[in-house]
């Protein structure tokens, strides 16, 4: 429905869009034990570390190869030798992740080729398990570097099972898009469970991100799916790819170890949520549990009650393609219109889209479109703050980074509950915004008149 | 209570209301409220609806004598709007306890007087009666007489105790105590020949301003509205308005008939719902100033702005008829609002396939009738299950209803509207029928109901509480047409007065072997009409049916 449109203007103002190195990197951290290394200068590791502890407000473990200008015309080896070896030493990681940066790529260091090398010159990393994922900063976006990690941890770490090995029934691979926060994971672990079924979680950012306290000090990733599990991932029955984004991880699952899987394009609302609670039902051969059965009748009620206030408004909504799609299409179908949709990369979701053209820009962008069109709602990451206020309108905070609000880790947009929580957050939001700004008032109404009508109207003072 | 007592017979006394005109001496003794049943009484209480009725009044310290239950149960509920003070929304009670309920709590209502005078003071409090203190003897009335004398401030006992009866009779009440303390104590800084009191009006979701500019641009000025968004001295002062408008409702007709008792203030009963009857009250407004003395270039002007705001308002409205084509409403609603919105909501293009008329008078009847022709489905007493069929049947698209009904519409995932006072929106004069068309336009293309209305996917078809409930009626309906017998037994069923229990087998019986010809007849024979008289226009359309009924045996 949608189509898709790239601004052709040289200078981006208010960014909406993040660098595909940093996504790769918080892939990385969803696995046990892992230490995601940027191979770039210091500064692209920093942002990127500064970014994620504001948004979770967590320790962030993540290195750099800290790329000097001699280094960088030069070539890389050393630095990346040395980094490995140190994280080696130091952190003694279970795995570690390198993604490329735009210097590295710029230059064009054959990375697959020095850890060939480090490998062989130094027997202590043999067989540390190492997976590089190219990510050059000048393309694509944050999404994208997820997607790109989180195939080539597939391709690297996954066992090819043996030629006739019986796949296990109960147990499922998850593969969720980036969209997707450490309480997503939390509850659709839940509702898997549920139907009898065992999940693995590739990456899994609820186990390392989720905010728990760990039972001892540990500089790299303190929880996560470990790579013994990942390796494991072969055997399971079926893949669970939550999000667009990661079809050509799925895929290459598939390509590898023969396990079949099954594309949720969205999972928030009820709609999807009937979906997967069918996808579960059938691949279980077990009912719908009764507590959901219960939940589903909860997030009718909810809709039902949210339409008042989300129905009729115009939103602005500005997010990476699967977040877009997911929440735009719940809002949507709650009777909003998204009057703006801007996004940060290409994706085959964005023309599904229930809006007239998805704008791939940034946020002046989006705060432009919201004025010119009259937006009474905005659904951005915590960027979008300045344009809310300067707009006048209500702000939800959604997508990373959420760095202004507690609880980003813990917004649940999945399952019955959590887009029934969703649906009231927004209400309430639009009620408040409607206490605090839109009360009415002896002016709401009044219209500027013709004039004659005044005449011989009352004045003070006089008598009758 | 024997000054209460008299204030009540004294209130159900009302020559300006035309159902108590045609009462008896002995009917209207027993009041023109609806005897409560044990068991089946829903609505509110005589405190609710004297709170209701005053608590608009923005500056006023409401100030609630008794159990907590009484004010910390109900507490900053209503959506009326000020344009200044907020203190009307602070919740003030006594809070009352058991050394107050055996030694008398009039102490602590003093004291509870004294403090919201010394923290807040406002220009008058109002202290309310409950059951509680009624009963063990608090003399409210000596209390605020003492509290006044002391403090030099008005203090206004309101006397309306819930167990004395229903809402309707705590409107009345209250207004009784403006009459008796409020009314004519002051007077206004100036008047002019065009100012008017609008009784009966509370500034619900603000929409008295929808129509406020109209009046200022044609120099009427509100002296005082009671009680929305109106102000101590405003009332006290309004006894030198020159006319009264009495909005919608017969609520505070005392206070209207009243005033033009006691100030010769004339009045006239207008509704600012719907384009017609804003039009209307408009005019009557402009027309009883001049007969007041107004210089007379005012109907002109009037007539000036209510043809620009008509022009505008159906204007407005055009664009939607496209969208609204072949779209049915079903309106269940009490009395006067039925009509007033109908031509509305068809000049956008709605099609009414029904409007209740379980409140609505005779009049309000034969109107509905005239604007919707004779194929009007009139709604008696639809059952939920009924309501819900129709809705289902998709005889209507969309139901607009108070917000009593809205859970049968809502969990029949029917798109639903609420039009009466708990709504968010304002509704009122020109601008706010536009509003509710657009309301209506945005509540039935919303796609919600698409996807609520889907079963869960583990449903088996069939087996849904409405799939049920569809085929449980259609199965009555089926197993009706096979049996006349049966047939006649459920029409005779049917319930005709609900406060009685009687129904229209027993009328029908009653009419044929006495030969009864009025409503009265009637009654003393089956009881019926004998509670809220809400169901005599029911039996007069049996007595008129009577004939071929006799015929047919």
């Amino acid at each position: 429905m949608a189509t898709i449109t790239h601004l052709k203007k040289a200078c981006t103002v208010n960014p909406l869009k993040m660098s595909q190195p940093i996504g790769g990197a918080l892939a990385f951290m969803g696995l046990r034990g892992s230490m995601p290394l940027l191979h770039g200068s210091q500064g692209c590791t920093s942002f990127g570390l500064v970014l994620f502890v504001r948004h979770f407000k967590e320790a962030i473990p993540l290195q750099t190869t800290a790329m000097s200008e001699v280094a960088t015309v030069l070539g890389g080896y050393d630095n990346v030798e040395q980094a490995i070896l140190n994280i080696h030493k130091r952190t003694k990681p279970e795995i570690i992740g390198i993604c490329s940066t735009g210097v590295t790529e710029t230059k064009g260091d054959d990375v697959e080729g020095y850890i060939r090398m480090v490998r062989e010159r130094n027997p202590e990393v043999a067989d540390l398990p190492i997976v590089y994922v190219s990510t050059p900063d000048f393309k694509d976006a944050f999404q994208d570097g997820w997607a790109k990690a989180v195939t080539r941890m597939v391709e690297a770490l996954v066992h090819r099972p043996p030629p006739g090995a019986v796949r296990d029934r109960a147990r499922v691979n998850v593969l969720p898009g980036c969209h997707l926060t450490p309480g997503d994971l939390d509850e659709l672990r839940t509702i898997i469970e549920d139907f009898g079924l065992r999940p693995s979680f590739l990456p899994d950012l609820a186990g390392s991100l989720d905010g728990h306290i760990p039972d001892e000090f540990t500089p790299t990733t303190i929880g996560g799916i470990g790579v013994d599990e990942v390796a494991a991932m072969g055997t399971a029955a079926w893949t669970l790819a939550l999000g667009e984004q990661m079809r050509p991880a799925a895929q290459a699952l598939h390509d590898k170890a023969g396990v079949p899987f099954h594309l949720f394009q969205r999972l928030c609302g009820l709609g999807p949520t009937d979906d997967l609670m069918m996808f579960l039902a059938e691949i279980s051969g077990r009912p719908v549990p009764t507590k959901y059965r219960r939940q589903r009748g909860q997030l009718v009620d909810a809709m039902l009650d949210g339409h008042f206030h989300i129905g009729g408004r115009t939103l602005a909504i500005g997010a990476e393609p699967d977040l877009l799609a997911d929440v735009g299409g719940m809002l949507h179908g709650m009777g909003a219109r998204i009057a703006v949709a801007v996004t940060t990369t290409h994706s085959p979701v964005l023309a599904d889209v229930d809006t007239g053209e998805v704008l791939i820009g940034d946020l002046e962008d989006l705060e432009r479109l919201a004025a010119e069109r009259g937006c009474d709602l905005l659904i951005t990451h915590s960027h979008g703050r300045q344009a809310a206020a300067r707009l006048g309108i209500p702000f939800f905070r959604m997508g990373i980074p959420m760095f202004d609000r507690l609880g980003a880790g813990h917004l649940t947009m999945v399952g019955y509950r959590g887009a029934r929580d969703l649906i009231f957050a927004i209400s309430n939001l639009v009620m408040a915004d409607h206490e605090a700004n839109h009360e009415p008032t002896p002016d709401t109404w009044r219209t500027p008149h013709e004039p004659g009508a005044v005449a011989g109207a009352w004045t003070e003072g006089e008598i009758a | 209570m024997s000054s209460l007592s008299a204030t009540i017979q004294a209130v159900f006394d009302e020559p300006g209301c035309g159902k108590n005109a045609n009462k008896s001496a002995a009917e209207r003794k027993k009041g023109c409220t609806k005897q409560l049943q044990p068991g089946g009484a829903a609505g509110g209480c005589a405190f609710d609806g004297a709170k209701i009725a005053l608590q608009p009044l923005t500056d006023v310290a409401h100030l609630v004598h008794g159990p907590i239950a009484c004010e910390g149960n109900s507490w900053d509920n209503r959506g009326a709007k000020s344009s200044g003070s907020a203190l009307w929304r602070t919740g003030f009670t006594t809070d009352i306890n058991e050394t107050d309920i055996v030694f008398g709590g009039e102490k602590r209502l003093y004291k509870a007087i004294r403090e919201i005078i010394e923290k807040y003071d406002p220009p008058a409090v109002f202290v309310y009666q409950t059951c509680l203190p009624a009963m063990t003897g608090d003399d409210i009335n000596a209390v605020c007489k003492a509290a006044a004398a002391k403090f030099g401030k008005p203090v206004i006992p309101i006397n309306s105790p819930g167990f004395v009866g229903p809402k309707n009779l705590g409107n009345k009440l209250a207004g009784e105590a403006l009459l008796d303390h409020v009314i004519g104590t002051e007077e206004p800084a100036y008047t002019t020949p065009y100012d008017i009191n609008i009784i009966g009006e509370y500034n619900l979701s603000g929409e008295l301003w929808q129509v406020k500019p109209l009046l200022d641009e044609l120099g009427i000025r509100i002296l005082s509205c009671i009680s929305g968004d109106g102000k101590y001295h405003e009332v006290a002062s309004s006894h030198r308005a020159r006319a009264a408008m009495m909005v919608c409702s017969k609520a505070m007709i005392n206070v209207a008939r009243k005033m033009e008792e006691r100030y010769g203030i004339p009045f006239f009963e207008g509704s600012f719902y719907g384009i017609g009857d804003t039009s209307d009250s408009l005019r009557e407004i402009a027309r009883l100033l001049v007969e007041r003395g107004a210089p007379d270039d005012l109907l002109a002007r009037t007539e000036t702005v209510i043809a620009r705001e008509e022009a505008r308002a159906w204007a407005a409205i055009a664009p939607y008829k496209p969208r609204f084509q072949g779209k049915k409403v079903l309106l269940i609603t009490g009395g006067v609002k039925s009509w007033s919105v109908v031509a509305a909501l068809q000049e956008a293009g709605l099609e009414l396939v029904g409007t209740s008329v379980k409140k609505s008078t005779k009049e309000d009847k034969e109107r509905i009738k005239e604007l919707m022709g004779q194929d009007a489905h009139m709604i008696e007493d639809m059952t939920p299950r009924e309501m819900y069929k129709m809705l289902k049947d998709a005889r209507a698209d969309i139901m607009l209803s108070g917000g009593r009904s809205q859970f049968i519409a809502l969990k029949a995932a029917m798109p639903w509207l609420d039009i009466n006072q708990e709504r968010h929106h304002a509704y009122m004069g020109y601008v706010g029928m536009v509003r509710l068309v657009e309301e209506i336009s945005k509540t039935l293309f919303n796609p919600v109901w698409e996807q609520v209305r889907r079963p869960a996917p583990w449903n088996v078809p069939g087996d849904s509480w409405q799939d049920k409930a569809i085929a449980q009626m259609d199965a009555e309906a089926a197993a009706l047409a096979a049996d006349p017998v049966r047939a006649e037994v459920a029409r005779r069923s049917r319930p005709v007065c609900v406060c009685k229990n009687v129904n229209l087998g027993t009328i029908e019986d009653a009419v044929r072997s006495h030969a009864l010809a009025t409503v009265a007849e009637v009654k003393s024979h089956t009881n019926a009409t004998g509670g809220c008289g809400a169901c005599a226009v029911r039996v007069e359309e049996i007595l008129a049916a009577g004939p071929a009924l006799v015929a047919a045996e």
